[in-house]
């Protein structure tokens, strides 16, 4: 566990960058840490992948599975992998400021 | 450098897979699927080569009706000749896809499809194609093309091969 700065804000993240407490998440932390990521400008598009990550994590506790996130975010499974392309899942819950997610599928 | 590494250099991490289904039950196709499926997921790059009774997984036909193996499996503690009574692989493979839902592991139909979509590059083998007397068009349409074993090499170049 350390102390990391985002956007003027400081946060706690785990050894994989990953942030330790969604409630020091905030829209610029997620765009700095899109940006550390090597994703560059986030869209509208991966928005609205990072907003569905976030919200089922806060509502069940669990980061959704690839096949959720294609079916229920609104972002097909090709363009979740055009979005984030070394891994949708882990990338866009690094972004949206919540643990890695660690089921297989 | 996290302190796990003891000062040594942290080994490379692999950048590519390239997976070989060779198993046509239910049992002897998941894992290749979730391994490419990870590995995808993990940002690497993944080739899924399907041979021999492997090809189920892919076959238009026979996508949807792939079994445990009842019989001649002793992972399931069934007695021999009860695993061979009419009905019960059909029986197992429900129960067994029941529980696989609650944990969001696709059918494979959609799981390979999903896979596909995800990026991989989905092969069926020259020579099993030829000895079951099949052609592209029996296989689902992520199916980028049937190669040779030499094919495979090449694609797998570089990177690992996991047998399944």
């Amino acid at each position: 566990m350390s102390t990391v700065t985002y956007a003027g804000a400081d946060v706690e993240v785990d050894a994989e960058g990953f942030m330790t407490d969604p409630a020091q998440w905030n829209e610029q932390v997620a765009a700095a840490i899109a940006a550390d990521a090597g994703i560059g400008e986030l869209t509208d598009r991966h928005w609205l992948v990072v907003d569905f990550m976030r919200r089922t994590y806060l509502e069940s506790g669990s980061a959704p599975s690839i096949r959720t996130l294609g079916k229920a975010s609104g972002v097909p499974i090709k363009e979740l992998y055009q979005l984030f392309p070394k891994g949708p899942a882990k990338l866009a819950a690094k972004v949206a400021g919540i643990p890695k997610p660690r089921g297989c599928i | 450098m996290s302190a796990k590494t003891n000062g040594k250099v942290p080994p490379e991490p692999i950048e590519k897979v390239s997976i070989i289904v060779s198993k046509g039950s239910l049992e002897g196709v998941y894992p290749g699927l979730i391994m490419a499926n990870g590995a995808r997921m993990g940002g690497i790059e993944a080739n899924l080569f399907f041979t021999f009774f492997g090809l189920d997984a892919i076959s238009k036909a026979k996508h949807e009706h792939v079994k445990v193996a009842t019989v001649g499996n002793p992972g399931l503690h069934l007695a021999t000749w009860a695993g061979g009574i009419p009905g019960v692989s059909s029986l197992v493979t429900h129960k067994l896809a029941q529980e696989m839902e609650k944990l969001d592991i696709p059918p494979i139909p959609e799981f390979v499809e999903m896979i596909a979509e995800s990026g991989a590059g989905l092969y069926a083998c020259q020579a099993s194609v030829d000895l079951f007397g099949l052609t592209q068009d029996d296989f689902v349409d992520e199916v980028e093309d049937v190669i040779t074993v030499g094919e495979f090499y090449g694609l797998a170049a570089s990177g690992q091969i996991i047998f399944t």
